[in-house]
């Protein structure tokens, strides 16, 4: 047995006082009809975060989720229930609520065959307690203090540090018992730089499935200081982006939410399953430029958004979704798999025990390409140069999507000029992605700073890209 | 009555709180303590897809010791959970530093009697009951026309909540609330082009919400007129927000005069209060003593008063959304704004939409935001949009794959119209938005 389930059973199944045939027992409720499979999932959590603003720790804070989710799945039918009390009779209470949604009789339910679980990606650390307090606001007055020195016109600098503590164990309808400790930090530091009395704003962060002390190694803290002035900075000097269709070349790294808005969603099985994606049924067909590989893996060791198994228990993988520019295959969570005829891919997941899994991104990114970033940069007469990202959305079934860039430049003639500003940059996704016509050989996965929002829940997750050309875009910029 | 039994035990467990963060030894604290259960059942394509019984419980404690604080939160009401919580708190405002801002609300602003609402009117509904009315809704949408190809379903959602907040001023206040909603999305195609689009509506007592059919033809409506966008060239034109959008650009509002955004400078609207920030014939009030209003409040998330308030009059900033934190930062007084702003209104210049569509004469009505794309410390807007093309006030196709961009700072001097057509469903009521000129980005 890992040493991650070893401390999952403990924490979510010895410290409450269940065992195994108390388990059995709210397992039988759920399959006491004509369920196909079912699931009881249960949660410990404990986050800790602390904010400096004005140069002072103004405010820390600490939470506990904890609770259980038991799910009864029949045909595409899904019924779910859950408690914030591990107690045996509230398990058994949400197990007669979960299995309702399935018709009287016989259950019908398929046994799994077991697997091993696998070795963990993570080291099963409680984050919280990984520095001690005066270490962790040193730490944060140090950031505070690299940003103010920086340069003189930073007037406000927001730093924040949180560390979270998940542990989860989920127990499927052949019995078998998966378990996961998921230690996740993540720091940012935001500042506002005065000029002349125009003001501008630059943030940057980073973390992982670490400890705190990621934040001391190689400089990291500091180095988030001084990214996130610097970009400031840079944005002073902005001025009016262009508005309409352009040459646009994305930098490697976070701007690999390109990949994320235009096919990650899209490649999402609980969509294809139903057909409401611009991507369902086209597996096999031409939806890239042939340059384009793209992956979902969630098994780089310490990312924030891999997993060593995901929340129904099936270990994590390095899913090919596009290879050379070939639609190869959807994300899947249990159900949707099932229904689709297809095996799961470790994409199950869900914000907590009180929100139902679904197909989900871990960490997105595209195989580089084998052109110099300055090649890239330099075939491009008039166009767009983006180098940093805030969010983005897509509209799954019509494929238009949208991100915005923060720090954004012009090219003229084939060189980097003037910054320009903030613009929402609107495709098609598997219109842009047909498009793209260079890709580096710059590969670089993001900071560590991605948060997923899907039908109301949000995972952390990872993107990456090569520096990458898409030879026209529509670029929201005032300067029509 | 269950309900009451509810409040008493809840305003039972802050009272208990209260006296564990004094044992604890802190000067002052604050805790919310909310529960809540609800019913959601989805159908999909005729048939019940998902039926989820949601029961969500939340605790949040603040605890002072003198201007140092410490906070922590739980989903586990048990009292082991409980003691760890404040305990936490504490151990944490061991470590924060002394901030003269800290504190609770003055205790001359707590709501000294909490007038009742009327926001409590729970539906007592079963899961079968649930879906029939879902599957109304969905059914009215994918009749409504041969082209509506697929469903993402229909979704009721029932809830009733309790919430209890008191502090070490001795206030103790609390009340019931329910809400329910109604909601549809359905895919339609025509050819190669598929198209998504949703409706809802959601309110207080269930008999408030929209007829189920209505509600599903209008999703199927929505999504019909979507099909066939055309791509659109790049101009300068007048854009019309419609009604059901126009929401955001009030939220960005609020985030500009947040009393936090202020003090930190990180607003494009700094010192503007008395300034003229929209025409002079702009009223936006907020009104939380509203009877069974989306998000009507008695008192905010510090036990302060609410009112009835205007924020911008005569086209003129009258004042900051400030919390008790942000007042003192800023050397005013709490608006009871902890908790953002209620039930907020813009009133109308006075045309009807299709008059505000003839006014604009040509140009773009956009239905639809995506992305963030708003700076709010320079007030640079940028974001992805879809509409309608407009000539000769009338609309003449879909529109897609467009952006709309400008500055908020002078899209809201320059605001031209808002329309009387401000029948949407939410707590923020508006009508159709009206710019004499914005960039749209297309092709």
């Amino acid at each position: 047995m890992s040493q991650s389930i070893a401390i999952a059973r403990e924490t979510l199944l010895d410290t409450p006082g269940l065992d195994e045939t108390q388990l059995e027992r709210v397992m039988d409720r759920l399959l006491s009809r004509q369920v196909d499979s079912a699931d009881i999932f249960f949660q410990y959590g404990r986050l800790e975060s602390w904010v400096l603003e004005d140069g002072i720790i103004k405010e820390g804070s600490h939470s506990i989720e904890q609770g259980a989710g038991l799910r009864a799945i029949s045909g595409e039918k899904t019924g779910f229930a859950y408690t914030d009390s591990l107690e045996l009779s509230r398990l058994l209470d949400a197990a007669s609520a979960a299995r309702a949604i399935a018709r009287a009789g016989q259950h019908g339910a398929r046994s799994i065959p077991a697997r091993a679980a696998p070795a963990a990606l993570y080291a099963p650390i409680n984050p919280l307690d990984s520095l001690g307090e005066v270490q962790k606001l040193d730490l944060m007055r140090r950031t505070d203090g690299a940003a103010r020195a920086a340069d003189p016109r930073v007037q406000q600098v927001i730093v924040s540090l949180v560390a979270a503590h998940d542990v989860v164990l989920v127990m499927d309808n052949s019995g078998q018992i998966s378990g996961d400790v998921r230690p996740l930090v993540r720091m940012n530091v935001q500042v506002i730089v005065e000029h002349n009395g125009k003001r501008e704003q630059g943030s940057a962060g980073g973390g992982a499935r670490q400890a705190l002390d990621f934040f001391l190694h190689d400089d990291r803290a500091l180095g988030y200081a001084r990214e996130a002035v610097r970009q400031a900075l840079v944005n002073l000097e902005a001025v009016a982006a262009p508005a309409g269709m352009l040459p646009v070349v994305l930098g490697p790294g976070w701007p690999g939410v390109l990949l994320h808005e235009a096919v990650g969603h899209g490649l999402e099985g609980d969509f294809n399953r139903k057909g409401t994606s611009a991507f369902s049924g086209r597996i096999g067909e031409k939806v890239a430029s042939e340059l384009c590989t793209v992956v979902d893996d969630g098994t780089i060791p310490g990312r924030r958004g891999s997993l060593t198994v995901d929340d129904e228990g099936t270990p994590s993988g390095n899913n090919i979704l596009i290879e050379k520019g070939v639609l190869k295959g959807y994300m899947q969570d249990k159900m949707n798999a099932n229904l689709m005829g297809v095996a799961p891919t470790g994409n199950g997941r869900r914000e907590s025990y009180a929100h139902l899994p679904m197909p989900r991104m871990t960490n997105t990114y595209m195989l580089p390409g084998q052109h110099k970033p300055e090649e890239i940069i330099a075939s491009v007469k008039h166009g767009l140069y983006a180098v940093n990202f805030g969010g983005g959305q897509v509209d799954i079934t019509s494929g238009k999507f949208v991100f915005s860039a923060n720090e954004a430049y012009l090219i003229e003639n084939g060189r980097v000029t003037r910054p320009v500003k903030g613009a929402t940059l609107i495709g098609n996704g598997p219109e842009v992605m047909t498009r793209i016509s260079m890709v580096g050989d710059d590969l670089a996965l993001d900071s560590g700073v991605g948060t997923c929002g899907k039908e109301g829940q949000s995972v952390p997750v990872g993107v990456g890209q090569p520096t990458l050309k898409i030879d026209q875009l529509t670029v929201g910029g005032t300067a029509a | 009555m269950k309900q009451a039994e509810q409040i008493t035990r809840l305003e039972q467990v802050v009272e208990d709180l209260l006296l564990e963060a004094r044992r604890q030894g802190a000067d002052a604290a604050e805790a919310g303590v909310s529960a809540q259960t609800g019913l959601s059942v989805t159908v999909r394509l005729g048939e019940t897809e998902t039926i989820e019984h949601t029961s969500d419980n939340g605790l949040g404690i603040t605890v002072y010791f003198g201007h140092r604080k410490g906070s922590a939160n739980t989903t586990d009401l048990r009292p082991e959970a409980i003691r760890e919580s404040v305990a936490a708190a504490c151990r944490i405002a061991r470590y924060t530093s002394e901030d003269p801002a800290a504190g609770l609300a003055d205790a001359e602003l707590m709501a000294r009697d909490v007038p009742d609402l009327d926001l409590y009117h729970p539906w007592e509904l079963g899961v079968d009951e649930a879906a029939s009315i879902a599957l109304a809704c969905e059914d009215a949408a994918r009749n409504f026309d041969p082209r509506i190809s697929n469903s993402e379903g229909a979704t009721l959602y029932t809830q009733r909540s309790s919430f209890i907040y008191g502090n070490s001023h001795g206030f103790v206040g609390g009340y019931p609330t329910t809400r329910h909603s109604l909601s549809c999305a359905v895919i339609a195609q025509d050819g190669e082009d598929m198209q998504r689009d949703y409706w809802y509506d959601s309110g207080r007592l269930p008999g408030e919400l929209a007829d189920p059919a209505s509600i599903g033809r209008t999703a199927a409506e929505r999504t019909l007129a979507r099909l066939n966008g055309r791509r659109f060239g790049t101009r300068e034109c007048p854009v019309l927000f419609r009604a059901d959008i126009a929401p955001s650009l009030l939220r960005s509002l609020f985030g500009a005069i947040r009393g936090h955004a202020v003090y930190r400078k990180s607003t494009f609207l700094l010192d503007q209060v008395g300034a003229q920030i929209f025409p002079d014939w702009v009223t936006i009030s907020e009104d939380p003593l509203r009877p069974r209003g989306q998000a009507s409040a008695p008192f905010d998330n510090e036990g302060v008063a609410t009112r009835y308030r205007e924020l911008v009059s005569g086209g003129v900033l009258q004042g900051y959304l400030l919390d008790s934190y942000a007042a003192r930062k800023l050397g005013m007084q709490s608006t009871a704004s902890a908790g953002g702003v209620r039930n907020a209104s813009i009133g109308s210049s006075g045309q009807s939409f299709e008059e505000l569509l003839r006014t604009m004469g040509r140009g773009v009505l956009v239905t639809e935001l995506m992305g963030q794309g708003t700076n709010m410390v320079t007030g640079d807007y940028s974001r992805g949009a879809a509409g309608f093309w407009v000539e000769g006030g009338e609309i003449r196709y879909p529109i897609e794959e467009i952006t709309v961009a400008g500055n908020l700072a002078d899209m809201y001097r320059q605001l031209v119209a808002v329309g009387t057509d401000s029948d949407i469903p939410g707590s923020i009521r508006t009508g159709s938005w009206l710019f004499e000129r914005m960039t749209v980005g297309g092709d």
